[in-house]
């Protein structure tokens, strides 16, 4: 059965619903349950934006609030996850990485090929990842690419709720280590939803829209802007654009980005992180190596610029991609002839 | 490992079973003969990258490791080789990883810097400085949650006492009272900068009792302090008591690296070290002086050692290098 679930809701039933199925899994984050050792309520927070809310109350002490101490928990969950658990470890803001990095890159990631195949590393590392909350440089990073670059490490980013509770699901029972990127700017986005459990495969991409004309690929929130683009093309241009959503990026399904682009001969890759090195770049290089005579046009991106993420909202609006962007991208792959 | 019993002590001024001092010195012994033989091997150019020698602070990893089983963890340094060995972990398995042989513990992926044998509880030497502090906490942590008893323990230098993950844990394992002991394997020198420079108090006694934890420093020489101060601790852990501090003072009878120069190290010193800081010739001068231990079986456990790293030296070359598929093999477990 199905109802309206909010992205964060679906997030608080994946972990109630594994840690129902698994003793073995547990959460630790900074203020997960919230109210540790204070005087009020126990279960005062759940996560500093309330996603883990209620999950106390189910499971008890196998959530664990953890000091301001990212390189010491995370390590922890790492290292209880070589040991036979299942962890689910908070980061709160991906942008943290950078005080604990170590143990995702060279301990959790490396353990399986440096000790020979004979590790295995089930931790999941949830943080929220986007812009667009006016909480400026260190609170705001797409930082996807950071994770995708290291092998070892699975990254995941959903769209919608839907796919959050299916690919929490998944990356729960994975044995490998997962960065589950959560878009802040989503929380609040409502799809339907089954209650029941289900999983839904890594290296997946979604086609949310299909289209003969352009294909945009993307991940995250800008996925609804890219639909928004695609709904305006087609509106004011007669352009039907083929919209894919990755799901996760690593692994990547290349196999659906390439197919659409042999069908569609354009290409325009919507990423929120920089435009270096980034996931635009990773599949506009892939597809112009693997798929250049289906081309008809240079493949485009739009990404945030190379900037930190600034505070006023007048400056962080246009630090996000838009709509706007994404259409006029598409545009510029276009022939006259189509367009006019 | 059962505490022995007051008959078995009886008449005897050493505080341990026959069999437990045969057992220490082999263990002592092997550790010793396969960094020797390292040093020598590495010399030659057979073997890849660099090595770091744990001879001269065996004492600690025995003297702790023998209170161990399986299902007690340990996390290591780049100095690990005596880990693992007093771990349990194969020494001829070890040798080919270190030649980066097909064989090797990590089937040649990890090297000296990371072997590692999960099967034995050994989660891995680590070419991270107090990254094993933040693992050991999970470990100590998955021990919690299964009530199985296991205790987990981290080994770091003087060096590694400075960084941020130790400390952090430290605290972690303090709040959580997890079964974790944090062993400080002080040696004096962080690579070459000494301790007294790089390190503001004078004992880490000190800087334990600032996370609420009890500690103790033994002299890292001594097999039978370190054994009774790491019995001690483990005990306590293992029964809910909480974490520890366990500093071991000892020397590194080599440089950091094979191939320092050590000329930060005083004239002399390593000669020193090697004749009045030797552990394995303190413990058998005490166990034979003291008539427990005769010096034809201490010779017979020199034989049958030195045999054991003959031969694991023997079928590390003679061992087939890792497949060119391996290069791309183990990165996840599916993809």
């Amino acid at each position: 059965m199905a109802r309206k679930l909010s992205f964060k809701m679906a997030i608080n039933e994946a972990l109630d619903l594994e840690m129902r199925r698994d003793p073995s899994v547990i959460l630790l984050g900074e203020d997960i349950v919230g109210g540790s050792g204070a005087p009020g309520e126990k279960d005062a927070w759940g996560g500093v934006l309330g996603v883990t809310k209620g999950l106390y109350a189910k499971h008890g002490n196998r959530l664990l609030d953890t000091p301001l101490s990212e390189s010491a928990y995370i390590g922890a969950a790492v290292g209880a996850a070589a040991c036979g658990m299942r962890p689910v470890a908070e980061l709160m803001f991906l942008d943290f990485m950078g005080v604990c990095f170590d143990q995702i890159l060279n301990q959790a990631a490396k353990f399986r090929y440096m000790f020979g195949g004979k590790a295995t590393t089930p931790v999941v590392i949830r943080a929220m990842v986007g812009a667009g909350f006016r909480a400026a440089a260190q609170h705001s990073q797409m930082l996807t690419p950071m994770f995708t670059h290291v092998p070892g490490l699975k990254v995941v980013c959903p769209s919608n709720a839907y796919d959050a509770k299916g690919l929490l699901i998944q990356s729960i029972r994975d044995d490998d280590p997962v960065i589950f990127c959560e878009h802040k700017n989503l929380y609040g986005h409502e799809v339907d939803v089954p209650t029941e459990a289900y999983a839904i495969p890594f290296g997946e991409a979604n086609v949310v829209r299909d289209g003969k004309d352009v294909t945009i690929v993307s991940y995250g929130l800008t996925v609804h802007r890219a639909m928004d683009a695609a709904a305006a093309l087609s509106r004011q241009h007669g352009i039907e654009a083929e919209v894919i959503d990755l799901r996760t990026l690593s692994p990547i399904d290349w196999d659906t980005v390439i197919e659409s682009v042999e069908n569609t001969g354009r290409l325009v890759v919507v990423d929120e992180a920089h435009p270096r090195c980034s996931i635009a770049t990773d599949v506009a290089a892939y597809v112009a190596q693997q798929a250049f005579g289906a081309l008809k046009a240079a493949p485009q991106m739009v990404t945030a610029p190379h900037t930190p993420v600034p505070f006023s909202p007048t400056l962080e609006d246009l630090y996000i991609p838009t709509a706007e962007a994404i259409a006029g991208a598409v545009l510029r792959t276009v022939p006259h002839a189509l367009a006019a | 490992m059962p505490e022995p019993t007051p008959s078995a002590l009886s008449n005897n001024p050493i505080p341990l079973p026959k069999d437990q001092l045969l057992e220490a010195y082999r263990t002592m012994r092997t550790i010793r003969d396969f960094e020797e033989r390292l040093h020598v091997e590495f010399a030659k150019g057979d073997i890849p990258g660099f090595v770091h020698l744990y001879a001269g602070e065996e004492a600690c990893a025995t003297g702790v490791m023998m209170h161990l089983t399986d299902i007690d963890r340990i996390a290591s340094t780049h100095r690990g080789h005596g880990h693992c060995i007093a771990k349990g972990v194969d020494v001829g398995e070890m040798m080919a990883e270190i030649y980066g042989k097909e064989t090797g513990s990590c089937r040649g992926k990890g090297g000296s810097m990371h072997i590692a044998d999960l099967s034995k509880g050994m989660m891995g030497a680590n070419g991270i400085l107090g990254a094993g502090a933040p693992l050991i906490c999970g470990a100590g942590l998955a021990a919690k949650f299964r009530g199985d008893g296991g205790v987990g323990i981290t080994f770091f230098g003087d060096g590694a006492a400075n960084q941020g993950t130790v400390l952090e844990s430290m605290n972690l394992a303090a709040i959580w009272n997890l079964p974790v002991i944090f062993v400080i394997e002080n040696n004096g020198y962080a690579e070459a900068t000494s301790v007294t420079y790089a390190t503001a108090v004078d004992s880490y006694v000190d800087r334990a009792t600032g996370f609420g934890l009890p500690a103790v420093s033994v002299d890292g020489t001594d097999f039978f302090a370190v054994h009774k101060a790491a019995g001690d601790l483990i005990a306590k852990a293992r029964g809910g008591g909480g974490p520890a501090v366990l500093e071991c003072k000892m020397s590194r009878f080599f440089g950091h690296f094979e191939g320092d120069s050590q000329t930060y190290k005083a004239k002399g010193e390593n000669e020193f070290n090697r004749a009045n800081r030797d552990c394995l010739k303190i413990f058998a001068d005490r166990v034979t002086a003291a008539g427990v231990v005769s010096e034809a079986e201490i010779a017979l456990l020199d034989r049958e050692v030195a045999s054991l790293i003959d031969d694991a030296v023997t079928s590390a070359k003679a061992a087939p290098l890792p497949a060119a598929r391996d290069l791309l093999s183990d990165v996840y477990v599916s993809y």
